[in-house]
């Protein structure tokens, strides 16, 4: 296979690149990937594209001198996988004994492992985009402006071991968001996740969006200071994203995170919510399916290239209100004794019995402030995971559980610990997109929430 | 120097650009480019000494862009297989026609003429993509165990990050360009932790650079200068004080300033952007077009470039994304907003003659958009002051040095940033370092409040790997020139108290 040849079958490939393997352990992993795309703004299409690619990851393990050591070598495109392989076995070969070393994993051979990987195209939502005419048009009228992103994604993922282990599993993700600023200034963003945009219209987005810009003729000044506030799913899922992003265990213990104890231990076990959340990663969570396994190119504090193929179960971070599990890859977890905890992706977080929407936290709001999307959010400090950001796209003062008017932009500094600290009340969990991680993280269920004490920091003169 | 990595043979790029470029035209497009490209990426990570992760990575791909019946649209792949170009062409083309049923205006781009046959490469020594994994291996366990072996120090993470790639482009107007760049970005981290398990941490200030491995050996900062000084400070910070909330006059490092030139300036003079191209996503600019001319941005000693010519600049390049030739251009001058950056579709809605060359695409799979040009703060004519001189004038305030935490708004007016080190500053001398600073303002007011800017001695060319932008989000380099400033009266928060503690 040249550079120039065409893509072999997937299957092929890692049978190829495992029978040339001569290191003592090799896994290989095809990602067979089809993106399809199309943006606009300001009432007309802009950009768009059709891609196709495919990475292979060989890991390669060997004997070093004092343990085992893993090397890892990743190619897009079209490469000679012989190659590949006595690159990750050189790779190996010259690195030093590896802490995150384990058995290679075993199991079953996949009935399906030699299916043909999907493909996407425009043609999903060839729909949306021929509704998306009319919205402009509409948009135009009105004197607002309509932007966003249609997206569709079918990544084909194969893994085969040395060990005989051989795996397989179709991703598909998808994602509608749009936005509209009316004539004056007034903005207001909705967006969803979806599998395959059954059910998913651009007239319901125009309804949702003109409801949240009405609220908008009304506008009352509000300063900094703390509020009680309802953030809808998409706000939760947005910090939320943080407490998954910063949970790993061996950072935890190196004292470097706000789960962190004194000694080198860590807060699990510890009540960190008054409410008794459950914060979790399924495969198997409805809605949200994503891999039962791990498929990794690069080992971190948290996953190892060992473990690739594992099986991924329910893992509840957060079990009744309590820390109840961090990230470890096998060697940690063995090292640390606790249970091994990978990464998955997906993350729901529920209050069981909860119902309800954020129409109905608001409804139960006697003064406060409903928030749509929280943007450009990043960590401030580390200890207590103090995050800043700013809010965007709608801001809406509640009075006596009526929407009154919408508000002024804020910049926030919050710690989404404390916000689960400070949650009064939840509502049922529902599938969701974060506005800010939904292309890197597309895969999330939240509920609403009402929080106590939500720090506004500054005002934002952006609108 | 030789280039390890390039497994692409040239003659067959020149076949698939051709055959791109024919059915292009067969099928009745009226502007048509390729990229076909190589990208090596190699990370090292080291924990506490250890090796812990690698990344070995290439990717090989062709894209094509073409404009039909007013209609742009772009496909790509990893498959260069010449007898599967003209498909590629036709799924473009489809693109172009399905969006066509929605497209409100035409897709029109400002005119650039053909710069012929262009061959080449950034300044650097050493692809990075040639030394050995033992060699990186061993390079940054020295680092790390000299900190390790350093009292006070709990851990230490060091990494190297670097990227070889070659981009061979062409396209109708007659532009054929091949261009390799070399871009490395180490860092290394130590953490102290006190018996109370409170912690903090301290990472290098060397920026991200377009050099080779030759950075590394010490071409263009003093690493083994830095390392030797860091333990002290960092056990420093540990112990200083925690930071009194309210107005100070600052002196800021160009360590620190790069980021909020980089926030607060680079994205809100890009054009796409001011007039409403990233609304949904990354946001607009308060600094809109209506305003080019006028603005007042800042002080009268706020003067500010864009440009992609700068040697060892991580934006730097001979041609753009869309064949436009490499420029530098003024974006401020003494305060007030003069220019922006433009790709060709930018340059033409705005009525622009000529783009000023800043489209980038930040792989062959992906659209090539507007990115940011190296925007810089320039310097102070002449000798200039010196950091010294600029904390001289102050006799209660804080200098910063290093970035850390940051964060804009989507219209680029509030910001707040932290960074490495604090000091106080009392009666114009540096008093000790200060810990929990967060510095909180609007762009305007901040950049009002410049009262002088540093000679050429203070200035820096920092910068940064990971400039995210549009959807699909695409992920570019870019270097930020700064010198040393004195910022007036300029709101402190303590971070620690904003967390409620």
């Amino acid at each position: 296979m040249a550079a120039h040849d065409g893509l072999a079958p997937a299957h092929d490939v890692i049978e190829a690149a495992l029978k040339a393997s001569r290191a003592m352990g090799c896994v290989v992993i095809v990602e067979e990937t089809s993106d399809a795309e199309v943006r606009f703004a300001n009432n007309t299409m802009t950009t768009n594209g059709q891609r196709r690619s495919r990475r292979v990851t060989v890991v390669s393990v060997r004997d070093v001198s004092g343990g085992v050591a893993s090397g890892v070598a990743s190619r897009d495109g079209a490469f000679d996988v012989v190659d590949l392989v006595r690159e990750a076995e050189v790779s190996a070969g010259s690195s030093t004994p590896s802490s995150d070393a384990a058995d290679l994993v075993g199991g079953p051979v996949a009935s399906d492992f030699a299916e043909p990987a999907h493909e996407t195209s425009l043609a999903i939502f060839d729909h949306i985009v021929h509704d998306l005419g009319g919205a402009f048009d509409r948009a135009e009228h009105a004197k607002s402006t309509l932007a966003g992103f249609v997206s569709h994604s079918l990544r084909t993922t194969y893994l085969g071991s040395s060990s005989g282990l051989r795996r397989r599993f179709v991703q598909p993700t998808g994602s509608f968001e749009m936005m509209s600023r009316a004539a004056g200034s007034a903005s207001a963003w909705t967006g969803v996740g979806t599998p395959d945009f059954v059910g998913v219209s651009v007239g319901g987005f125009e309804e949702e969006l003109s409801r949240r810009l009405a609220w908008a003729k009304r506008t009352i000044e509000v300063e900094a200071g703390r509020y009680d506030v309802v953030l809808p799913p998409t706000a939760v899922g947005d910090l939320m994203a943080f407490l998954y992003f910063y949970c790993g265990g061996q950072d935890a213990e190196d004292g470097k995170t706000v789960f962190s104890k004194a000694g080198g231990k860590t807060r699990v076990g510890e009540q960190l919510a008054a409410l008794p959340f459950e914060l979790r990663s399924d495969p198997r969570e409805q809605g949200i399916e994503c891999a039962p396994f791990l498929a990794i190119s690069s080992s971190s504090p948290v996953a190892s290239v060992f473990d690739n193929g594992i099986e991924l179960g329910l893992t509840k971070w957060f079990d009744h209100g309590r820390l109840n599990a961090l990230q470890y890859h096998r060697a940690g977890a063995a090292r640390s004794r606790v249970d091994f905890a990978g990464p998955i992706d997906n993350l729901a977080l529920e209050l069981p019995g909860a119902r309800g929407s954020a129409s109905d936290l608001v409804a139960t709001t006697e003064r406060g402030l409903l928030l749509t999307c929280l943007w450009y959010t990043r960590v401030v400090d580390p200890a207590t995971l103090l995050l800043t950001g700013l809010t965007r796209d709608g801001v809406y003062v509640i009075e006596d559980g009526k929407i009154v008017g919408a508000t002024n932009n804020f910049r926030f500094n919050q710690s989404p610990v404390d916000l689960l600290a400070n949650a009064a009340e939840a509502g049922m969990t529902v599938r969701t997109l974060s506005r800010e991680f939904g292309d890197e993280f597309n895969r999330m269920a939240m509920p609403p929430l009402r929080v106590h004490d939500f720090n506004m920091s500054t005002v934002s003169p952006a609108n | 120097m030789a280039f390890s990595t390039e497994t692409i043979d040239p003659g067959a790029v020149t076949a698939i650009q051709d055959a791109a470029l024919e059915a292009a035209r067969r099928r009745g497009a009226s502007d048509a480019s390729v990229r076909v490209e190589e990208i090596r990426t190699q990370q090292v990570s080291l924990r506490d000494g250890d090796l812990e992760s690698t990344v070995d990575d290439a990717q090989i791909g062709v894209g094509i862009r073409v404009v039909h019946e007013g209609s742009m649209g772009f496909a790509a792949s990893v498959d260069l297989k010449l007898s599967g170009i003209p498909r590629l062409v036709d799924q473009a083309i489809d693109a172009a026609i399905l969006t066509a049923t929605a497209r409100r205006r035409n897709f029109e781009q400002a005119n650039e003429p053909s710069h012929g046959v262009i061959d080449w490469s950034s300044q650097y020594e050493i692809d990075p993509s040639v030394i050995s994994l033992a060699d990186k291996v061993a390079h940054l366990s020295h680092w790390s165990d000299r900190l390790l072996g350093a009292p006070g120090i709990s851990h230490v993470s060091a990494l190297v990050h670097s990227v070889t790639e070659v981009k061979y482009y062409a396209d109708m107007a007659g532009t054929v360009a091949t261009q390799r760049r070399v871009r490395i970005q180490p860092v290394v981290e130590a953490v102290s932790l006190d018996a109370d398990g409170a912690f903090e941490t301290m990472r290098t200030l060397a920026p991200p650079a377009g050099r080779g491995w030759e950075y590394v050996n010490g071409v263009g900062w003093d690493w083994e200068g830095e390392l030797a000084l860091m333990p002290e400070r960092l056990i420093e910070k540990l112990r200083a004080p925690s930071v009194e909330p309210g107005r100070y006059d600052l002196v800021i490092d160009p360590t620190n300033l790069w980021l909020t030139i980089h926030e607060s300036i680079g994205h809100a003079t890009e054009l796409d952007r001011a007039m409403g191209y990233e609304a949904a996503y990354a946001g607009t600019s308060f600094a809109t077009f209506d305003q080019l001319g006028r603005l007042k941005y800042g002080s009268s000693v706020m003067n500010v470039t864009g440009d992609r010519t700068v040697e060892h600049g991580l934006a730097t390049v001979a041609i753009d994304d869309e064949g436009v030739a490499a420029q530098s251009f003024d974006l401020i001058r003494e305060g007030v907003l003069v220019g922006y950056q433009l790709d060709r579709s930018a340059a033409a809605i705005a009525g622009y003659e000529r783009s000023n060359g800043c489209a980038f695409a930040d792989s062959p799979l992906h659209v090539p958009i507007q990115r940011m040009a190296n925007v810089s703060l320039q310097p102070a004519p002449g000798e200039g002051p010196t950091t010294a001189d600029l904390i001289a004038g102050v006799e209660h305030g804080i200098f910063i040095e290093g970035d850390k935490s940051w964060s804009i708004d989507m219209q680029r007016y509030n910001f707040q940033f932290t960074g490495q080190r604090f000091y106080r500053i009392e009666g114009g001398r540096l008093a000790g370092q200060l810990r929990d600073v967060a510095y909180q303002a609007t762009t305007t007011e901040f950049w009002g409040s410049m009262e002088a800017v540093g000679g050429r001695s203070t200035y820096l060319l920092n910068g940064a790997f990971n400039c995210g932008k549009a959807q699909p989000g695409q992920v570019a380099s870019v270097s930020h020139g700064a010198p040393s400033a004195l910022m007036r009266g300029v709101n402190v928060l303590n971070a620690r108290a904003e967390g409620g503690r």
